[in-house]
C-alpha cells in the first residue's frame, strides 16, 4: 500500500494508502504532531508524514523540488522565496504568532529581568544568527528597546539557543515563548514589552505541486479552525 | 604497460563507479557555483576572517593531536597495559560518535557545569564555550582518532629489531623512542597528521555545540557555510570552494612532500 503511494506522486486520491506530506518549522514539532494524529484520526486510512526542520532549510528543500503537500514556516521571509516560485496554490495564511521571550537557567542565576540587563554586563547571551527568523526577531526586539548587546553566540536555530541556555551555558537567550513551555520547568521565560515589536506570523500554504491537494487544503482548515488555534495557543502561540 | 592490460574489468568498473560516486557532488558544487559574482564574494571580509579562523585551529588542533595522541599510539601498540583492547576502542569511539553529541559530550565535560568545567571556572575563572580554544578542543576531539590509529598501525609495522638493538647497546626507552621508533614512524605520523589537519578543517557539529558560532571567534568556514545556507545558497558554495581549494591544494603539496608513494 504505502509502496504505490511513494511511487507515484499522480495517483488517484481515492487510492489506498494516502500519505499527506507537511513540511514544518521547527517550534512547530508539539502542535503540528498534535494536529497530524487529529487529522489522521478524522480522515482513516491516511497517514500524515511530518517533516519538521529549519523554515530556511525546508523551503530551499521545496525549491529543489521536494514533493510536499504543505508548508508551515516561522515567518513570512522564508515563505516568501516558495510563494515567488509560484510554488503556493493561492495565497499563504497566518494561522499563529509567535513572541520572543529571554530564557535564563533555572533561579536566574545572571539576574536578568528586562532586556536592557542583557547589555554591558559580563553575562554570556546567546541569540539565533541574523540570518534566521528568531535572530532576526531578535534584533528588532533589541532596535526597538535600543539595547546593544554582544552575543557569546550567534546560534543556528532557536532549539540550539534553548539547549544553551537548559545546560546553564548561558546566562541567557532570547527564545520564543512557545519554546520555553515546551521546556518545561528546566528554563524560565521573561516576557519583556519590546517583543510586541517583533512578533512573527507563521505563515502556512498549500503547495502548487501537492500530489495530495485536496488533503492538503483539508489539513490547513484543521490548523485555522477554532480546534487547531486551541492547540495552538496551549502551546504559547497568539493566535493570527 | 602490461600490468594495466591485466586490471580485471570488473574492478575497474567499480572502481571507475567509486570515483564518480565521489566527484559528482563536487562538479554539482562547481557547476552551480555563481562565477560571475565569485571574485567579489571572496574578498568579502567575513569569508577571510573565517578562512583564517578555520586554518588556525585546524592547525592547533593537530598540534594538540600530536602531543596527545603520539604517545597515545605509541602505549598501545607497544606495550601490554591490561585492557588495552577496550582502550583502543574508547579511542575511536569519536570516530562513530555523532559529531553533536560529541559536543554536547564535551559541554558535559568542559562546560561551565560540566564534570571539570566547574573546577575550571572556580580555580582560574576559565570558561572554554564560546571561545576560540574550544574550538580548538572540539576539532581536536573529533581528528585525533584519525592520528592514533594511523601511527599506531605504522608503529605495528616498524622492524622491532633496530630498537632492540638500540635497547642492547644500552640507550633507554625514551631515547629508543626520539632516536629510533619516531624517525622510523615518521610517514605514519605525517599521513595521520594530514588526515586528523582535514578531518579538523570540515569539523562541523562538535564545534557549534560546544563552542557556539561568533564571527572572528568561533565561526569556522563549515559553520559559515552553514549559516549562509540558510539565506543565500549561492554565498554557501562559493564558501564550500574556498574550503575545498585550500584543502585540496594543501594536501596535495603535503602529500608530495612528506608522504611520498614508494
Amino acid at each position: 500500500m504505502t509502496l504505490t503511494a511513494a511511487g507515484c506522486g499522480g495517483a488517484s486520491e481515492s487510492a489506498e494508502g494516502r500519505t499527506l506530506t507537511v513540511l514544518a518549522a521547527a517550534s512547530l514539532t508539539e502542535t503540528f504532531t498534535a494536529l497530524a494524529e487529529t487529522f489522521e484520526s478524522t480522515h482513516p486510512g491516511v497517514k500524515v508524514r511530518l517533516s519538521f526542520g529549519g523554515s530556511s532549510t525546508l523551503a530551499q528543500q521545496i525549491l529543489q523540488g521536494a514533493p510536499a503537500d504543505v508548508f508551515a514556516a516561522a515567518g513570512p521571509a522564508t515563505m516568501k522565496p516558495v510563494t515567488e516560485a509560484r510554488l503556493t496554490a493561492g495565497e499563504p495564511r497566518v494561522f499563529a504568532r509567535n513572541r520572543l521571550v529571554i530564557a535564563v537557567p533555572p533561579g536566574n542565576p545572571g539576574r536578568v529581568h528586562a532586556l536592557r540587563d542583557l547589555a554591558g554586563r559580563k553575562l554570556k547571551v546567546v541569540v539565533c544568527a541574523p540570518q534566521v527568523p528568531c535572530g532576526d526577531a531578535a534584533q528588532r526586539a533589541l532596535r526597538a528597546a535600543d539595547v546593544e548587546i554582544t552575543p557569546a553566540s550567534h546560534e543556528q536555530d532557536v532549539k540550539a539557543v534553548l539547549t544553551k541556555v537548559r545546560l546553564g551555558e548561558a546566562d541567557a537567550g532570547l527564545v520564543y515563548r512557545t519554546d520555553v513551555r515546551s521546556a518545561g520547568g528546566r528554563v524560565e521565560g521573561i516576557e519583556f514589552p519590546e517583543a510586541a515589536e517583533a512578533i512573527n506570523d507563521y505563515p502556512i500554504a498549500a503547495l502548487a505541486e501537492a500530489p495530495r491537494p485536496k488533503l492538503a487544503r483539508e489539513f490547513i482548515d484543521l490548523v485555522l479552525s477554532p480546534q487547531g488555534r486551541k492547540t495552538l495557543t496551549e502551546a504559547g502561540f497568539e493566535s493570527a | 604497460m602490461n600490468a594495466h592490460a591485466r586490471v580485471p574489468w570488473v574492478l575497474l568498473v567499480l572502481a571507475l563507479l567509486g570515483l564518480a560516486f565521489l566527484v559528482l557532488p563536487l562538479a554539482g558544487l562547481l557547476i552551480r557555483a555563481p562565477w560571475s559574482t565569485l571574485g567579489a564574494r571572496l574578498t568579502e571580509p567575513q569569508v577571510l576572517e573565517a578562512l583564517r579562523l578555520s586554518l588556525v585551529t585546524s592547525t592547533l588542533a593537530t598540534a594538540l593531536c600530536l602531543v596527545l595522541g603520539v604517545p597515545l599510539a605509541w602505549v598501545l601498540a607497544r606495550t601490554a597495559l591490561p585492557g588495552r583492547g577496550l582502550v583502543r576502542a574508547l579511542v575511536t569511539v569519536p570516530l562513530v560518535l555523532p559529531p553533536v553529541v560529541g559536543g554536547v559530550a564535551l559541554l558535559l565535560a568542559l562546560g561551565r557545569r560540566g564534570i571539570v568545567g566547574r573546577w575550571l571556572e572556580a580555580a582560574f575563572g576559565v570558561t572554554l564555550p564560546f571561545t576560540t580554544a574550544a574550538v580548538v578542543l572540539a576539532e581536536a576531539f573529533v581528528a585525533m582518532p584519525f592520528l592514533v590509529i594511523s601511527v599506531e598501525g605504522a608503529l605495528r609495522g616498524v622492524d622491532r629489531r633496530y630498537e632492540e638493538a638500540a635497547a642492547t647497546l644500552g640507550a633507554s626507552r625514551w631515547t629508543v623512542f626520539r632516536r629510533i621508533t619516531l624517525p622510523m614512524v615518521a610517514p605514519g605520523v605525517a599521513a595521520g597528521a594530514i588526515l586528523c589537519w582535514a578531518r579538523a578543517l570540515g569539523e562541523f557539529g562538535a564545534t557549534i555545540t560546544f563552542a557556539g558560532s561568533y564571527p572572528g571567534r568561533t565561526q569556522t568556514m563549515p559553520l559559515a557555510v552553514y549559516l549562509a545556507l540558510e539565506t543565500e545558497p549561492e554565498a554557501a558554495i562559493v564558501l564550500s570552494l574556498v574550503l575545498l581549494a585550500v584543502c585540496v591544494v594543501i594536501l596535495a603539496a603535503l602529500r608530495d612532500r612528506w608522504v611520498s608513494p614508494p
